[in-house]
């Protein structure tokens, strides 16, 4: 996780607010370090976290996590992580029939109407102890990313609805949270992908939106930062408080500052 | 090498970066071997494989593209397990010259390829390879071109403001020892003996075609589910994701995936707007889970020009690893252009992976053109404008 970051959204490990979607979009450039964030928040956090990875390797997460200062490996041998593989898996998937349903199942089919299998799994592994004891804190859902879902032929109609089952297990009923990536196709006509995208930005309190600079590359600030808070189920006559920074992404951490005041300029 | 000498070790955080990271699928090899304690061993055949180096920033196994000024642009190399993906010019001229290239450096490293095109027989492809540049002889050329630059060059270099004296030059001529990356002379073909001597598997689709297939139809086109299952079988057969237990492969499978998407292949995306529009990114997710757990590497060659329903190409996009746009002036008005003249297109370098890390390598120097000039292929910072063009 990051200092800054945690800083910045007012947060620490030992405060992780319960019950919330957060949503995290990037647009025109790579957002995956706020994935890199969330769950090494969590797992330092002592939250149980369900990760669907769809789009890198196991081992891709455990490297960064490394730096991070959390290991995956140990994470998932004491039974704190349930890691969905996306990739490896869906070569399993795809080759082999399976005998019992699984989880990526879609991949199979030419017409998958939901995503219910993937529903299944999420609730299972986010199951609470049996023994009473409350060994971890809250439950957590991070997938990453939405957007793949749409390119292996579900719809977003599906994506949304698997969302909002998840959202009512592991959001209401387990007091959980779910973050999820989805990338803004910006001028790209990808219809499916703006409907995901805008029905996920009404559902979520949290939305963090990283955005590529409008003047194009620059060696010294990677992009922006905008961070906007929400409180979706109580219409509120307050405005949603909405924060922008920049940032530079280094080896193992990120650093953000205020518009303008990149310690390169300065 | 550094990677090497950490590797010995196999203690502290840089240690055991390096022996996950030389590819993902390493610590895979690791846990499903007979041997445990191979991780050492295993680890050191791999650094020892031919035409393969470790990425500097982050132990990732990389092989080169057959380009060696594409290689430092991407960082150093291809990493092992991931796409290349060439989206082509508009005459196909420049990218099936890419793709050439790099079979021919599979050859050269004694890789295994695999070939797969639905509009050539890839026995004729590999007919039509490159020749490899010896470095006697291109030592030659070279410094006859320089000589011809040098006194041009010293008029010139009072007059350019001095900002752009210190931009990076492309890597432009042979490095005497270096077994990674080869320089080829594209009016010579390769010789007989090394495309016989080398081992290849070639999947043309007409003839693919016919055959039944023995999976249930899902939203994938005939061809690209008989061209996967191709693959999966040759990964498997000999040995690249290392769970076949009779056979031990110490060698990178170089596929190479010509004019993905065109109509040829029996795909509509490239004919119709609303055309079967999760085939081929279905295709790209499953063959890019093939290569994550395997010892390949993989470049693809898209008509992307061609797609009607842009939202596509952003989702190939988002679902390969590495992109390269080139665009050629033939034809264009750029062609007759003065500030054009000594180039033949551009290159873009659109996205380039972070794998196993925050950040990644990238060149300072976003314009970036090409030219093919009498035998070689180079790629040069651009600075048309107002300044005469420096080579840089």
């Amino acid at each position: 996780m990051f200092p800054e970051l945690n800083n910045l959204l007012n947060t620490t490990p030992d405060r992780a607010e319960q019950g919330k979607l957060t949503l995290l979009c990037d647009a025109n450039t790579d957002g995956s370090f706020l994935v890199h964030h969330f769950l090494s928040f969590y797992l330092k956090a002592n939250c149980k976290v369900c990760f669907v990875a769809l789009i890198q390797s196991f081992s891709h997460y455990n490297i960064v996590g490394q730096k991070l200062g959390v290991s995956l490996t140990v994470a998932r041998e004491c039974g704190q992580l349930v890691f969905l593989e996306g990739l490896k898996s869906s070569v399993d998937v795809f080759f082999r029939a399976q005998a019992e349903p699984h989880p990526l199942q879609f991949l199979r089919e030419a017409n998958a109407e939901n995503l219910q299998p993937l529903y299944e799994f999420v609730r299972e592994a986010l199951k609470p102890v049996d023994d009473g004891e409350a060994a971890w804190r809250c439950p957590v859902l991070l997938v990453d990313d939405l957007s793949v879902l749409l390119s292996l032929g579900m719809g977003a109609v599906a994506v949304l609805d698997f969302i909002h089952y998840c959202r009512a297990t592991v959001c209401w009923e387990r007091k959980g949270n779910i973050v999820a990536l989805v990338h803004d196709s910006g001028d790209t006509e990808d219809e499916e992908n703006n409907i995901l995208l805008n029905g996920l930005s009404h559902q979520s309190h949290l939305i963090l939106r990283a955005e590529g600079l409008a003047t194009g590359f620059c060696r010294d600030v990677h992009g922006q930062l905008r961070i906007l808070w929400r409180t979706p189920s109580q219409p509120t006559t307050q405005r949603d408080q909405s924060l922008t920074y920049q940032y530079k992404i280094q080896d193992k951490s990120v650093s953000f500052f205020a518009k303008g005041m990149s310690p390169a300029v300065l | 090498m550094a990677a090497v000498a950490t590797c010995g070790t196999g203690a502290g955080s840089t240690g055991s970066v390096v022996a996950a990271g030389s590819k993902n699928h390493v610590t895979s090899f690791q846990r499903r071997g007979p041997r445990a304690s191979g991780s050492d061993s295993s680890y050191s055949r791999l650094v020892s494989i031919a035409g393969t180096r470790p990425s500097v920033r982050n132990g990732q196994l990389l092989v080169s593209t057959g380009l060696p000024a594409l290689d430092q642009l991407l960082g150093g190399g291809l990493a092992v397990g991931t796409v290349l993906l060439i989206e082509e010019d508009k005459y196909n001229i420049y990218s099936s010259l890419l793709f050439k290239y790099f079979l021919a450096e599979g050859i050269i490293n004694g890789h295994t390829l695999l070939v797969a095109s639905a509009k050539e027989d890839p026995a004729d492809i590999l007919q039509e390879l490159p020749a490899p540049l010896l470095d006697d002889n291109f030592k030659k050329d070279f410094d006859e071109e320089a000589c011809n630059h040098k006194t041009a060059e010293s008029n010139i270099k009072m007059k350019i403001a001095w900002r752009y004296q210190l931009l990076p030059k492309m890597e432009a001529g042979p490095v005497s020892s270096s077994r990674f990356g080869h320089y080829y002379d594209a009016s010579k073909k390769m010789p007989q003996e090394l495309i016989e001597a080398s081992k290849w598997h070639g999947f043309f689709f007409p003839e693919k075609s016919s055959s039944t297939l023995n999976i249930e139809p899902c939203s994938l086109t005939h061809g690209y589910i008989k061209l996967l299952q191709f693959i999966q079988n040759i990964i498997y057969e000999e040995g690249f994701d290392g769970s076949n237990p009779q056979k031990k492969q110490k060698n990178i499978l170089r596929i190479g995936i010509q004019n993905l998407g065109s109509p040829l292949w029996g795909d509509d995306i490239c004919c119709t707007e609303n055309g079967n529009s999760h085939s081929l990114t279905k295709f790209l997710y499953v063959l890019r889970g093939l290569l994550r757990t395997s010892l390949s590497a993989c470049m693809i060659t898209m008509p992307t020009h061609l797609i009607q329903n842009k939202a596509i190409i952003s989702r190939v996009t988002n679902l390969s690893d590495t992109v390269v746009g080139l665009e050629s002036f033939i034809g264009s008005e750029r062609e007759t252009n003065p500030l054009y003249k000594d180039y033949h297109g551009l290159i873009h370098i659109r996205q380039i992976p972070r794998l196993n890390n925050l950040i990644y390598d990238v060149s300072d120097v976003k314009d970036l053109a090409f030219k093919l000039k009498r035998k070689l292929f180079t790629i040069e910072g651009w600075r048309g404008r107002s300044f005469p063009n420096l080579k840089i």
